[in-house]
């Protein structure tokens, strides 16, 4: 079976003679070189991309690398200029106008960095908004959109407006807003990167946990690293219109593709990346009966960052147990397991 | 230098020109007006004062608060204090009549600058132009074209009040950010549905504005076409200048200025997304 999302030699170039833009990139010139000699802006390059179905695809790069304009031009918010994008083996880039629409509607749906909600509606018929466009009941896109909002666990606030709510609340509204819709496919352009670093993991964990109730193919975009390594099922790197490389964080982390790759991995730490939640192990440890608050030895906290465990972690042989919010055991970690994170950022 | 551009005698020419070949046409035109502003006084003197009064105040106890109402429904007492009622609702049925005809050519007009570069190029020096124009001039034309009376001064106010509401519409469909048309288009929307549920709700504080001020230029032209005996409280007004008597005037006056604080307000209330207060 072939992947669920394609894109096949995607390039995209901004100015007013497209087809002149496309020659001075077929003749290979840089992004400078074309804007300085035809005032071409180039967007992407020849991009070729296998997404696979339910996986959380990460593309990062620095701003202005183009990757706002590759995931624009997926659902087709940018026209590409050259090649094809292919969902389900369907070619979205040949599609009329109507077919489009139906597309979007049914199929591929989008979280905004900067929320993008409606400010004239309720959360509720914010929430409902595509069901509402693409024409289901009333009495049900209302029904559905109350369940997505409690899967994201603000059902509270559902007759509040837009700019009642926090960064991070407006932000659980637009993935609601996505996730009702039931597309396969989500498109993430920065979704997070506009809140504070100890939402935006509680965000990434969100994410993750509705990733679990239900695989969707996920294009999430993002500059930040400590972000992509933590969700990523596998990451591309971008770079001035182009990827420089794909693959697993793993990957990329032990073999990078270039010396651009490499210094984009150097500073990551991963004592401040993941939690001891992140990491832990199933399993039985002596003395702690995992599901209970019974243990031996006093759990770590399951949000404590690597970097707090690791002097509870020096002063023992044993595995240290890991306890969830609610205080019973999820399971544990020893030191292999601890040591081969901190060295590789090795987690899934 | 001595040279002379004979403007006037085009402008007469045109004027003769579309009186010769558009009479049949301005008849239409008068008749269908004449309907809708004798309707609206009609349905407007109908019922008994007191009774549009409770409802007038009701609404401003609605849409703005407490203070206000007790303000709408005293004012409104005046003006039967005052015998001037029957003129009052003259003027507003004017007003109405002028504001739903500027209102329904406008808003479209609005819509289609918002959308075409060269629509909003065309139509903004026209804008101007009508916006800058002493009022009185349109008077002549309108006059000429259907005579004395309701009709012309519909006619006149319909053009000096349309210009806010075409320049606002623009503005506000053209402020729609990016970000939200992105949405709508992203979850499936058609052209008709982005226009009606993205950009025209978002557009509303700024269309509101608009209309806020087509209806307040309304109210002022209204006043002036009581110079081609278009009645109501201009009317009043322009008698109390006649007859050189002050205190005629002013209670003209005062009648005029209730009516547009009150329309002010309520009209104004509409504007802040459907979020009262
Ligand atoms: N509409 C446009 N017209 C011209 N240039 C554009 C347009 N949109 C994006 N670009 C350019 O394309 C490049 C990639 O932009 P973008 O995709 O937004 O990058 P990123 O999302 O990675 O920050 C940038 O150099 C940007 O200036
Ligand atoms: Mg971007």
């Amino acid at each position: 079976m072939s992947a669920h999302l394609i894109l096949e030699n995607i390039s995209k170039v901004f100015g007013l003679n497209v087809e002149a833009g496309l020659e001075a990139l077929r003749q290979g010139k840089s992004k400078t070189e074309m804007l300085e000699s035809s005032a071409h802006v180039l967007g992407v390059r020849d991009i070729n991309l296998q997404i696979e179905r339910g996986e959380l695809f990460v593309i990062m790069g620095l701003s202005g690398s183009g990757k706002s304009t590759l995931v624009r031009m997926i659902n087709r918010l940018i026209d590409p200029s050259a090649g094809r994008v292919l969902v389900d083996d369907v070619d979205v880039t040949a599609m009329s106008n109507h077919e489009l629409i139906e597309v979007r509607r049914r199929k591929i749906s989008m979280v905004f960095q900067s929320f993008a909600l409606l400010p004239h509606l309720s959360i509720i018929e914010n929430v409902a908004f595509g069901l509402h466009i693409a024409g289901v009941e009333k009495k049900q896109a209302m029904e559905r959109a109350r369940q997505a909002l409690k899967l994201v666990g603000i059902s509270e606030v559902a007759d509040h407006r837009p700019d009642q709510l926090s960064g991070g609340m407006q932000q659980r509204v637009g993935l609601a807003r996505a996730w009702v819709t039931e597309s396969e496919i989500m498109l993430m352009d920065e979704a997070f990167s506009a809140l504070d670093p100890l939402i935006r993991t509680e965000m990434q964990d969100a994410l993750l946990a509705l990733q679990q109730s239900a695989k969707r193919t996920i294009v999430f975009i993002s500059h930040d690293l400590a972000e992509a390594v933590r969700i990523a099922d596998r990451i591309a790197v971008m770079a001035e219109g182009e990827i420089r490389q794909v693959g697993t964080p793993t990957e990329i982390i032990e073999n990078p593709a270039d010396d651009y790759v490499r210094a984009f991995f150097r500073d990551v730490q991963f004592s401040r990346l993941f939690t001891a939640g992140d990491i832990a192990m199933p399993g039985v440890t002596p003395g702690a009966i995992p599901g209970t608050k019974s243990s031996m030895l006093e759990p770590v906290s399951a949000t404590d960052l690597l970097e707090d465990i690791l002097p509870r972690a020096a002063e023992t042989e044993e595995s240290l147990p890991v306890a969830d919010t609610q205080g019973n055991i999820m399971g544990f970690i020893d030191r292999t397991r601890l040591l081969e994170v901190l060295a590789r950022g090795r987690v899934k | 230098m001595n040279f002379d551009i004979p403007i006037d005698q085009w402008v007469t020419n045109f004027v003769d020109f579309l009186l010769e070949y558009g009479q049949s046409f301005f008849d239409i035109l008068s008749i269908a007006l004449e309907t809708l502003t004798f309707g609206i006084e009609d349905s407007l003197m109908f019922p008994p004062p007191w009774l549009l009064i409770i409802l007038l105040t009701g609404l401003a106890a609605w849409r703005t608060n407490w203070r206000f109402a007790v303000f709408t429904l005293a004012s409104l007492m005046l003006i039967i204090g005052m015998d001037l009622w029957q003129e009052t609702v003259a003027t507003l049925a004017l007003v109405m009549a002028a504001t739903l005809v500027s209102l329904s050519i406008g808003i479209p007009l609005g819509i289609l600058a918002a959308y075409k570069d060269w629509f909003e190029r065309i139509i903004r020096p026209v804008l101007d132009l009508m916006q800058t124009m002493p009022a009185f001039v349109y008077l002549i034309p309108a006059a000429m074209f259907f005579g004395l009376g309701q009709v012309p001064g519909v006619v006149a106010t319909i053009i000096f009040s349309m210009p806010p509401v075409v320049r606002l519409t623009n503005l506000g469909i053209r402020q729609v950010p990016k970000d939200l048309l992105e949405a709508g288009l992203a979850f499936g929307c058609t052209s008709w549905q982005l226009l009606r549920k993205v950009q025209f709700p978002a557009a509303r504080p700024s269309i509101m504005a608009g209309i806020n001020q087509t209806i307040m230029l309304a109210l002022s032209m209204v006043v002036i076409a009581s110079m081609i005996g278009a009645g109501g409280l201009g009317d009043t007004v322009l008698r109390g200048i006649q007859r050189l008597d002050v205190g005629l005037g002013f209670e003209g006056g005062l009648g005029v200025v209730i009516l547009a604080i009150i329309l002010d307000r309520i009209t104004q209330s509409f504007g802040n997304n459907g979020i009262r207060r």
